[in-house]
């Protein structure tokens, strides 16, 4: 029953690995640098390692914010998150996964009665924000260091060419990593205390705990949603906002990756710790956000005129709209469910 | 597609393109020494540089088509293919071009008299000097962007001073009482032709500039 309530995040997978996929590969399919089928295959490989091995972080944040403790309930704010995913996707919108799973749990603790912990959504909404200004500020920085040094360094054009692709290979690899790390949560972090899985060692050496096996099957779910539709949406990415350069559009994906690393990373955040320095919160962010953000900064460094401003205030409304989005689904199909289907949506504490 | 492979390919075309570029450049100044043969009676000298010439342009051509090849079959540089093949291609027409005026040469062997050498010689090279000059600016849009704009200059510069060279020609033969009609039309042709080629360098600058802005990282 479980696996059958786990759909909807597969759903959600699908759907995260159709559009996130392309903030990470898709300037340089679409312009032609890579090819799909190898920009997908690493896609997949580096985002379930991501997910396996660094995912755990960011689970905690999006798990303090609401513990969505029945499985049905689990179902439904994953299927709002997903629903409200696909319908922005069929607007044509980078929309957010983060923020549709926070609308959809924000939306089943309104419905359970549970309390949202004000904290812990202050620290979502604020990294909604500062997600995408620090990419486009990592951006404009790494595009003022890197051209710098190409006009510098008198790189000639087939081999900068040459440079780009292996950069944005590697970036993609990078991105794809972070992705997995960041995201995984969004995709089946609500199951996580509901979910009946143990740990298992493998090989008489690998140890999974039961949050890594539900982490590999998002992740499996987010490599199918890869392969089978993330190749039209990578062919589109790249000049909606602002007509980005080979060079521009790896250090967006460079920015990007980062910003998401900074978010997901716990060694990172150890790291910060023992140097005595503030620590980044572990926060699922968007990954569109990271990419738009990226490109509207280096736009801007460019001339103001090059930014077609009315795309961003439209993707930038979708960022409000989004998460109010997926808390009315997730409240309207609990109630279907709870009250037609007969489900515990939730346990009453 | 290895790792190996794209790397031995970007060391194969960016040396094809200096190959073709300097086989262009030689071009000119094959082109100068036949012209000079030319007008000095040594037509034996002469044939060697046509000679010389059409093996120049065969070569150029085989490089211009393997260059083809590499950045359609590898999709190298994306963003600037279509740039690159226009201006490859146009430098492939302006060697074309010289070859063309010396094959005029050996097919009407003009008769040009010893007062209108020196402004001929002077046109030769200005033409000469303006597609080195967009030699060089090619071989810096590849390289340096930053130093296309100092050689883009110098191909305007001997662009005006091929059609000064020209003007000053025609006047002179037109303005001679003892050339026939026929002779005065030839003349004016063969300084058309070659003034031909400084005008189309120029163009080629133009597209140049605009590449330049595309080009901008």
């Amino acid at each position: 029953m479980f696996l059958f309530f786990l759909t909807s995040g597969l759903f959600l997978g699908w759907s995260l690995g159709a559009n996130d996929a392309s903030n990470v590969f898709g300037t340089a399919v679409g312009s032609r640098m890579l090819r799909f089928r190898t920009a997908a295959t690493l896609c997949c490989i580096f985002v379930i390692l991501g997910a396996v091995f660094s995912g755990a972080g960011t689970t905690q944040t999006l798990g303090k914010l609401g513990a969505v403790n029945a499985v049905a309930g689990a179902f439904v704010v994953a299927f709002a998150a997903a629903l409200s995913v696909y319908l922005m996707t069929l607007a044509r919108y980078p929309v957010s996964t983060s923020q549709a799973i926070v609308g959809a749990i924000i939306g089943w603790n309104l419905f359970s009665g549970s309390p949202t912990d004000s904290d812990a959504l202050l620290k979502i909404v604020l990294t909604w924000i500062a997600c995408p200004l620090l990419s486009g500020i990592i951006a404009v920085l790494s595009y003022k260091v890197v051209s710098f040094f190409i006009l510098k360094l008198k790189v000639h054009m087939f081999r900068l060419d040459e440079m780009t692709r292996y950069g944005l290979l590697l970036m993609g690899i990078f991105g794809s990593f972070a992705l997995g790390a960041n995201n995984i949560a969004n995709v089946v972090g609500v199951f996580l205390p509901v979910s009946p899985f143990e740990d298992i060692i493998l090989w008489g050496r690998l140890q999974l705990s039961a949050a890594q096996q539900l982490f590999f099957l998002g992740s499996i779910a987010i490599s199918v949603g890869v392969v089978t539709y993330s190749k039209r949406v990578m062919g589109t990415v790249g000049s909606g906002i602002f007509r980005l350069s080979p060079v521009m559009a790896f250090i967006a994906v460079w920015a990007h990756s980062v910003v998401l690393f900074l978010f997901a990373s716990q060694r990172l955040e150890q790291l910060l710790v023992n140097l005595d320095l503030p620590p980044l919160p572990l926060v699922p962010v968007s990954s569109s956000q990271a990419i738009v953000g990226a490109v509207v900064g280096m736009g801007l460094l460019k001339g103001r005129h090059n930014i077609r401003w009315r795309t961003v205030a439209a993707i930038a409304g979708s960022w409000v709209t989004t998460p109010i989005f997926a808390c009315l689904i997730s409240f309207f199909f609990l109630f279907i469910l709870q009250n037609v289907f007969q489900q515990t949506v939730y346990t009453a504490q | 597609m290895s790792i190996a492979s794209i790397f031995k390919t970007r060391t194969g075309i960016e040396k094809e393109i200096d190959s073709f570029l300097n086989l262009a450049s030689e071009s000119g100044l094959i082109f100068i020494q036949g012209m000079n043969a030319f007008l000095n009676n040594q037509l034996d000298y002469f044939d060697e540089h046509l000679t010389h010439i059409i093996e120049t342009e065969k070569e150029a051509d085989t490089l211009r088509r393997s260059i083809e090849d590499l950045l359609y079959r590898k999709t190298l540089i994306p963003e600037s293919r279509g740039d690159v093949l226009k201006l490859i291609e146009t430098m492939d027409a302006l060697l074309g071009k010289f070859k063309g005026v010396m094959f005029r040469i050996e097919i009407e062997r003009p008769t040009i008299d010893r007062r209108f050498h020196d402004d001929l010689k002077a046109l030769n090279n200005c033409a000469v000097q303006a597609v080195e000059a967009m030699i060089l600016a090619l071989r810096a849009y590849f390289k340096d962007i930053a130093q296309v704009a100092d050689h883009m200059h110098k191909v305007v510069f001997w662009e005006t001073e091929a059609d000064k060279a020209s003007t000053r020609m025609q006047k002179k033969v037109f303005g001679d009482q003892n050339l026939g009609l026929d002779m005065k039309i030839q003349l004016r042709d063969l300084v058309k032709h070659i003034d031909g080629i400084a005008d189309q360098a120029e163009d080629m600058a133009d597209s140049l500039a605009i590449y330049v802005i595309k080009r901008s990282l």
